[in-house]
């Protein structure tokens, strides 16, 4: 099973997250989370593109995961833009 | 309902296509290929859209009825090499997942933002007319 701290370091490993949040939202079984992810690399890609690279770098931890619900998936620049709002 | 599940049954490959393994077999990708090809919008759910069986997959019906497009709804729950394949085809490894125009739009969380920043009015408006 994953478990919030596996899902968070995955995502800071393999796509240079600056920020990553994961959210446990199984009630403790580690089958469900919610993620928001900040990453250069998702610079210059569609949404879908960018959901794609998340469930990639994830492809692990996907085995054991049954509902995987992606909030956000910003570039620093959209996260810095967010934080002045 | 009926009509979905005729459809659904429609879309298994038949017996020994996949000759005992789990994946994306030749006939099940023509198949996918097909029912695609002939519905504009296509949601690949757990369930029904009367008695869905996934919060996620839910949510999705009720954005489409929102959106009042017609759309047709496949029960992944009814064959496991259905499930299983449609992971490999749409390289997507949950679900719901929606097609539109013979692309795969998104996820639920896809679906959720794409409808409220309005394009997913602007996509469906353009697959309808296309």
């Amino acid at each position: 099973m994953a478990t919030a701290s596996d899902v968070e370091k995955a995502l800071r490993d393999r796509l240079q997250a600056s920020d990553v949040t994961v959210l446990d939202t199984s009630g403790g079984c580690g089958a469900s989370f919610e993620v928001a992810v900040v990453s250069d690399q998702f610079e210059g890609k569609k949404l879908l593109d960018r959901h794609k690279l998340v469930n990639a770098a994830l492809a692990e931890e996907m085995k054991s995961i049954h509902a995987l619900s992606i909030k956000k998936c910003w570039t620093p620049a959209q996260q810095a833009d967010a934080q002045n709002r | 309902m009926r009509q979905s599940v005729v459809r659904a049954s429609n879309l298994q490959a038949p017996a020994g296509a996949t000759a005992g393994g789990i994946g994306l077999s030749p006939e099940l990708k023509a198949a996918l290929e097909k029912f695609i090809a002939e519905n504009k919008v296509v949601l690949f759910m757990k369930g029904t859209r009367q008695f869905p069986q996934c919060g996620f997959s839910n949510t999705c019906v009720q954005i489409l009825n929102q959106m009042s497009v017609p759309y047709e709804t496949v029960n992944i729950l009814e064959d496991e090499r259905l499930r299983s394949g449609m992971k490999e085809y749409s390289q997507w490894p949950t679900f719901p997942q929606v097609y539109i125009n013979q692309e795969f739009f998104g996820g639920c969380d896809i679906m959720i933002q794409s409808y409220q920043s309005g394009e997913l009015a602007e996509v469906l408006e353009a697959a309808l007319n296309s």
